[in-house]
């Protein structure tokens, strides 16, 4: 039983003395997230629409019109992740 | 081993103590080591009451009678399988599996999590909640109902396991059930951790979606399993009654099937982000309601186990949580505030709402209807309940228009369907819809005009699901020019969650056929019959053949000593159609003194063994109750003529007892039902569980590329000149 | 009709339509119940013809067969006061003397008829003898 103890008090202390400390969530890394998210969806979405209009359920001028839409929406996506996470 | 027990749960509520403490210790003040520290903490918990967990099954596997539940629950003659399974029969084994359950949830979800690096500012709140609920279920075990009493005088035999429970349900109705409302406690988390740390995108959603899932399909399958063993254990021959237990477990899987459709809404257009957030915190709260229900003894149910001494800690929790979600939600309501509004009536976000709402009314009936005792008690100082007919008058016409809304579903486009698409892909699924009852009512199906109706709109439901699997298979054919069985393939493997969904709706689909078909017409007949007489039902002649016996001969493992059955002979036209066997199955009972050494063989618990033959078309299901008035009388004159008899003399005397009765028997009561489509329930239910595994299904590495750097860039300008 | 006008109709309505089904809903449930009474509670007078939920134990040495019927007395949980109950439907397989119960009656006469397929016996859950070895 004290094995136990002892196990369980070096696994949940053991960060606490660690000589290099884990970086500190920041509001930028969540919302790069959330962009990395929405973008995901979004290309979900354009893909979604194509099958939607592949099997008949929008006309293809419709279709047409939701996927240029789409594509810009992920393009200011896209922009916006670029300045949070400039590339290198 | 007991004291190891006792010490693993103290330390597990140290640890959850602890774990909550630093995860928001270290997201307040901004230092991950703490973050990381409480994180770590909910991996030893898990370490932790997996060893409590093991060790209280290890005792009842042993038989170990210096723990106090193992004497309860269990005996050296209970089969090793119902040994496991009594664990968590019990109040303080099925409290302990929660945890354990929660504790594992807990640390797979914030172990993935940490590897991919999300939601690190939603974690550390989600931990403490999820540390917070543990510990409460820890506080119960450890000084309300503890599983690590022990008993300072061993007994050499305990009491048992309750025959009613052998069944081999047990070893995984329970599970799933707890399975289920514990996995709806992680969305539950994250979703107070978005609205403690401001971070209402759909990233919590997105992260949690698969956990959502899995509670759905766990639930769900406990649910329907739960079901099936009332139709083909207990003596009634039904498959749900509206039982306050069997509601409990229904409310937060009604709650959780909206969720996972309203979520979509949000992850795609940013709106519902009130709705959502309500919809995943009512499930939470249900799920602990649900736990508490079965457990607490405040509604009168066939599960209830009497008053205990859970009901006020368990109430402070849940009012806890709903205040506190309430008071979230209040305040984060600018934050949660939609990014889009509806575009049309005519779009798939319409047809979702209104399958929303068709839910959360199904729950608020359910919730009505099971609450009504203690509200009426409110109101009018009188304790009233409701029964099967008023659930039945409200639930089927929102079922019909579930059904019907899971067809339109499919076929109809986001944001916004163009009318002519949208009537194109209506008319299949229209013709049938209206076709089967006129077919049906042509050949003089009638009667019932809300079955037909479910007959309909099912059909209406497979038809259209039939139709995109066929177009899709269709269009993916046209793209990449593959034969129509790979195409299919390739259709479903590029397009899980949705090819997912459409298989659980057709499953629901089937499995709302069964229920109208076998509750509407389905013909019961209960008969007292001699050997030789027979009785009708539905076109059916059921033939008393003979009485059938068995002592200390247990077939199906289940601890009877003695059992007495008949054989029924089913015709129909003069034509043999199968042969029944019910029988009963009689427990000794442990009370010597009070029912006589030979008396207790027939005294103690029975259980019925049906007779069933099921089929694609119909089931024929038949419970015998033997008439022991005879046998007790006998019984009773032995008990007074040896009133010392060993245990080998008692069985022998009552075994003479049973051969007496089948030589002679005095006339049995029967229930025979002839139900249509009964096996259609539990095949949709199978249907739906493939249907929600393809959803599960993790996706492959192709679908995982992410864009290099500078990419973004490259593609935007693309794009724009596009 | 502007947007904003449209959605605020559409809200009123959908409101409207939960507040008018959640009306029906409670209307019907006091109408459709029936009243849970102990034994000494439909002793002291009980309506002929009118459901009650009756609660309580199984009276001891009082359960028989008779034709297709089950005849038992019902007791309250702490007293003697008891009513004759005639039952004819499925009968729980934890039924017994002693165990509590909940059975859907009218009264008829001097005794209750239980309504078929409404015997509920509460599943006891400690499987325990009166004494321990």
């Amino acid at each position: 039983m004290l094995v136990v103890l002892a196990v369980v008090a070096v696994v949940v202390a053991w960060p606490l003395y660690r000589a290099t400390r884990p970086a500190a969530p920041s509001a930028r890394d969540a919302d790069v997230e959330a962009l990395e998210a929405a973008k995901d969806s979004k290309l979900r979405e354009i893909r979604e629409a194509e099958l939607d209009y592949r099997t008949g359920k929008l006309t293809e001028e419709d279709w047409r019109a939701i996927d240029r839409r789409l594509r810009a929406e992920v393009a200011d996506v896209l922009r916006a992740l670029d300045r949070a996470e400039p590339p290198d | 081993m007991a004291l190891l027990g006792r010490a693993c749960l103290i330390i597990a509520l140290g640890l959850a103590v602890y774990g909550a403490g630093a995860s928001i210790y270290g997201a307040r003040a901004r230092k991950a080591a703490w973050i990381e520290s409480g994180r770590r903490a909910v991996y030893a918990l898990a370490g932790v009451t997996t060893i409590a967990f093991a060790v209280l099954i290890a005792a009842f596997i042993r038989s170990d009678f210096s723990f106090g539940v193992v004497v309860d629950h269990s005996s050296t003659t209970t089969p090793l399988f119902y040994r496991a399974t009594a664990a968590w029969s019990s109040q303080e084994g099925s409290l302990l599996l929660w945890v354990f359950l929660l504790a594992a949830w807990s640390s797979l979800i914030l172990w993935v999590l940490a590897r991919k690096g999300k939601l690190r500012e939603v974690a550390p709140y989600a931990t403490a909640v999820l540390c917070g609920l543990a510990g409460f279920f820890l506080f119960c075990t450890i000084f309300l109902a503890n599983p690590f009493t022990t008993l300072a005088n061993a007994p050499l035999e305990g009491a048992g396991l309750n025959p009613l429970l052998r069944h081999p349900s047990m070893m995984v109705h329970p599970p799933a059930l707890y399975s289920g409302y514990t996995l709806f406690t992680v969305p539950f988390a994250f979703a107070v951790g978005a609205l403690i740390a401001g971070r209402l995108d759909a990233s919590w959603i997105t992260s949690t979606r698969r956990f959502a899932l899995a509670a759905w399909f766990f639930l769900g399958v406990g649910i329907l399993l739960g079901a099936r063993w009332s139709y083909s254990e207990l003596g009634w021959g039904g498959y749900w009654a509206w039982d306050p237990v069997e509601n409990a477990s229904l409310m937060p899987w009604l709650c959780g099937t909206a969720f996972l459709h309203s979520a979509m809404i949000q992850e795609k257009r940013g709106m519902l982000k009130v709705w959502n957030v309500s919809l995943v915190l009512a499930t939470g709260v249900l799920a602990v309601l649900g736990t508490f229900l079965v457990r607490s003894g405040i509604l009168d149910s066939i599960h209830a186990f009497g008053a205990s001494t859970l009901g006020v800690p368990f109430v402070a929790l849940i009012a806890t949580m709903a205040a506190g979600s309430i008071g979230l939600v209040v305040w984060r309501r600018v934050s949660l505030r939609s990014e889009h509004r509806l575009d049309s009536l005519f779009s798939r976000e319409a047809v979702f709402l209104l399958n929303n709402l068709v839910l959360v009314g199904l729950c608020f009936v359910v919730f009505w209807g099971t609450f009504f005792p203690l509200i009426s008690e409110a109101l009018t100082g009188d304790k009233a309940s409701v029964g099967p007919p008023w659930f039945d008058r409200y639930t089927v016409p929102l079922a019909l228009v579930l059904v019907l809304l899971s067809g339109i579903g499919p076929v109809i486009a986001w944001r916004k369907a163009s009318l002519r698409g949208l009537v194109r892909n209506l008319a299949a699924p229209l013709t049938a819809g209206l076709a089967v009852p006129i077919l049906l009512l042509a050949l003089g199906v009638s009667g019932h005009a809300s079955a037909l109706i479910m007959f309909g709109c099912g059909a209406f439901a497979l038809t259209a699901v039939g139709q995109e699997f066929w177009r899709g298979a269709g269009a993916r054919r046209a793209m990449t020019g593959a034969a129509p069985p790979a195409a299919l393939l390739a259709l479903v493997r590029r397009n899980r969650r949705r090819y997912g969904g459409y298989v659980v709706h057709a499953g629901m689909a089937v499995l709302f056929i069964g229920v109208a078909a076998s509750s509407a017409f389905a013909n019961q007949r209960d008969a007292r019959l001699s050997p030789g007489q027979t009785t009708k039902v539905g076109g059916y002649d059921v033939r008393y053949v003979k009485p059938t016996f068995d002592v200390a001969h247990d077939k199906r493992e289940t601890g009877a000593i003695v059992s007495l059955g008949a054989v029924l002979d089913v015709s129909k036209n003069g034509k043999h159609v199968t042969t029944l066997d019910p029988s009963r199955g009689y427990y000794p009972s442990v009370d010597v003194a009070q029912d006589g050494p030979v008396g207790r063989f027939y005294k103690g618990e029975s259980t019925s063994e049906v007779g069933l033959r099921a089929g694609l078309r119909r089931d024929l299901w038949t419970a015998i109750e033997p008439d022991t008035s005879r046998i007790e009388r006998l019984a009773d004159v032995a008990d007074r003529k040896f009133p010392d008899a060993t245990p080998r003399l008692s069985l022998f005397i009552a075994g003479t007892l049973a051969a007496g009765y089948a030589k002679d028997p005095p006339p049995a009561t029967f229930r025979v039902i002839d139900s249509p489509l009964v096996t259609w329930i539990w095949l949709g239910g199978l249907i739906v569980v493939a249907g929600a595994l393809i959803a599960l299904w993790p996706a492959g590495l192709r679908a995982r590329r992410t864009a290099p750097a500078g990419y973004g860039a490259q593609l935007a300008r693309e794009l724009g000149r596009a | 009709m502007d947007p904003s006008r449209k959605r605020k109709i559409r809200l009123v309505v959908a409101l409207g339509a939960a507040l008018l089904l959640a009306g029906a809903l409670a209307y019907t449930s006091f109408s459709a119940s029936s009243e849970a009474k102990t034994p000494s509670q439909l002793a002291g007078g009980a309506q002929p013809g009118r459901s009650y939920e009756l609660t309580g134990k199984v009276a001891a040495g009082s359960v028989h067969h008779d034709g297709g019927a089950l005849f038992f007395r019902v007791r309250d949980r702490s007293g003697n006061t008891s009513v004759p109950v005639r039952y004819v439907g499925a009968v729980p397989d934890p039924f017994r003397e002693g165990r509590e119960v909940i059975v859907d009656v009218r009264k008829q006469g001097s005794v209750f008829v239980g309504e078929r397929d409404s015997l509920v016996t509460k599943c006891p859950s400690k499987f325990k003898a009166a004494h321990s070895s």
